[in-house]
């Protein structure tokens, strides 16, 4: 069962991010990883780590007892869902007293954590099983004529400890790695590490519209063929909401948005279809025409 | 003159939360603030002053105000804090207090009543599954049950 995953969906992307389920259950197949949602996972608990910690902590272990049952490693495809399976599965696993605590009231639900499960992101799993080397090696259509913007966003590097430090936050460069590695060009632009607002949505719309608007101008002016990221709240922010943040702007914007492991499928082989390539309110109509249209 | 009411025992409430014992390591030295892309677009944010306020007990002030809600969670602040103050934690804890005190923002009400109600933030109808079946996606449960149970006592 070595390389099968749960894979860790989380509230947004079922409805609203299926084309990156749907690219990284895929990219999972090409390297022979089975990524399978789990039918008894639920929200990760970070939306209400404001409201209280504790609750986060509970349902978070939750999640982690779902998959120890199971007896697999957990992928999770959100980044907030990533850090905070992952800073739960660490203080469960060093921390007796709390887990004690913790198995009391999920015994409530008739679930148990007894060594918490390891939990990845999906494209910090991608970076490390297959790398750089191990995308371009396989790559059949390389994508030499186009160039991208990484956003990185918040979580999947931080808080860094949960990650074990696998990244530093201050210069990530995973992500253009393996986007590099299919023969794309990846553009550098000013405050390349800063956050999508995403969290404030819905407390100050309009401060959370700021922040995506701040760094989208620049993303913009590094005229990029599409902006590419592994969260499917940043692409709430950057897609969903990409009208909303130009009104504000008072500009024009028109950046398509796209989730990394499209990108990389298209690369390897995969049909536009396979990964989703037209389920975006901002459609990357250059690789339409490449991968769509064309055959 | 006015005369602000402080609580001299407020540092160490925020202390007593998890991730709030740092608190006391703070040296006030502005790099939280420096490093805060909120702050640079609203000046109403400011995690130092936010830590100053707490230490000096402004205890209502900081409950009862707008700006502890408008923290983006980045973590920024606190990977760059020499003193390994964790910021993103203290405001948590500043706000988990006020939840408990019925000052909860009320987006995070909705939010809570959502998860009850569904397990998720969004509810996942039929047709979403049916469109889920349509790309080749596995059918999901449209609720759990289990995390209403969870929260119930919190
Ligand atoms: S960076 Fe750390 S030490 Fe400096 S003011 Fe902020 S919390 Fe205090
Ligand atoms: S975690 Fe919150 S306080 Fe810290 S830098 Fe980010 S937005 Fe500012």
């Amino acid at each position: 069962m070595e390389n099968k995953y749960a894979l860790f969906l989380g509230c947004t992307i079922p409805l609203r991010g299926r084309q990156y389920e749907k690219s990284a259950v895929e990219i999972g197949r090409l390297f022979g990883a089975e990524l399978e949602p789990q039918q008894d996972f639920a929200c990760c608990g970070f939306p209400i780590k404001s409201a209280t910690r504790e609750g986060t902590l509970l349902l978070a272990a939750r999640n982690l007892a779902v998959a120890e049952e199971a007896g697999l490693e957990v992928l999770a495809l959100c980044s907030s869902c990533a850090s905070v399976l992952a800073e739960a599965a660490e203080e469960l696993a060093e921390d007796d007293d709390l887990r004690k605590k913790v198995n009391e009231k999920l015994a409530k639900v008739k679930r148990k954590i007894e060594k918490p499960p390891r939990v990845r992101h999906f494209a910090r799993w991608l970076y490390e099983e297959v790398g750089p080397e191990g995308i371009a090696e396989k790559v059949v259509a390389p994508l030499g004529d186009f160039r991208f913007a990484v956003h990185y966003g918040c979580h999947y590097l931080k808080p860094s400890w949960a990650f074990h430090d696998a990244e530093d936050p201050e210069a990530p460069h995973s992500l253009g790695d393996l986007l590099r590695a299919t023969g794309a060009d990846v553009v550098d632009y000013a405050e390349y590490k800063k956050c999508c607002g995403g969290a404030l949505l819905g407390i100050d719309a309009e401060l959370s519209l700021a922040l995506a608007g701040e760094k989208l101008t620049r993303v913009k002016a590094a005229a990029p063929d599409a902006v590419v990221l592994v969260c499917p709240f940043c692409a709430v922010m950057y897609d969903d909401n990409q009208k909303k943040v130009a009104a504000q702007l008072e500009a024009e914007l028109d950046l398509p948005v796209l989730f990394l492991p499209q990108v990389l499928g298209l690369a390897l082989g995969l049909s536009a279809k396979d990964v989703g390539l037209k389920l975006a309110k901002n459609k990357c109509e250059k690789l339409i025409a490449a991968f769509a249209e064309a055959k | 003159m006015t005369i602000i009411k402080t609580d001299p025992n407020f540092k160490h409430e925020v202390a007593a939360e998890p991730g709030g014992e740092a608190i006391k390591y703070c040296f006030a030295c502005g790099t939280c603030t420096a490093a805060c892309p909120v702050r640079a677009l609203d000046e109403r944010y400011n995690p130092r002053k936010i830590i100053r306020m707490i230490l000096l007990g402004l205890r209502d002030r900081v409950l009862e105000s707008d700006f502890i809600w408008l923290c983006s969670t980045c973590y920024s602040c606190e990977e760059r804090c020499p003193q390994g103050v964790p910021f993103a934690e203290i405001i948590t804890a500043v706000k988990n207090i006020a939840a408990r005190e019925g000052k909860l923002h009320p987006a995070y009400v909705t939010q809570l009543d959502l998860l009850k109600q569904f397990g998720r933030l969004y509810e996942l109808e039929e047709f979403d599954n049916k469109k889920r079946l349509k790309m080749g996606l596995a059918e999901l449960k449209t609720t759990c049950d289990e995390v209403a149970k969870l929260l119930d006592d919190e």
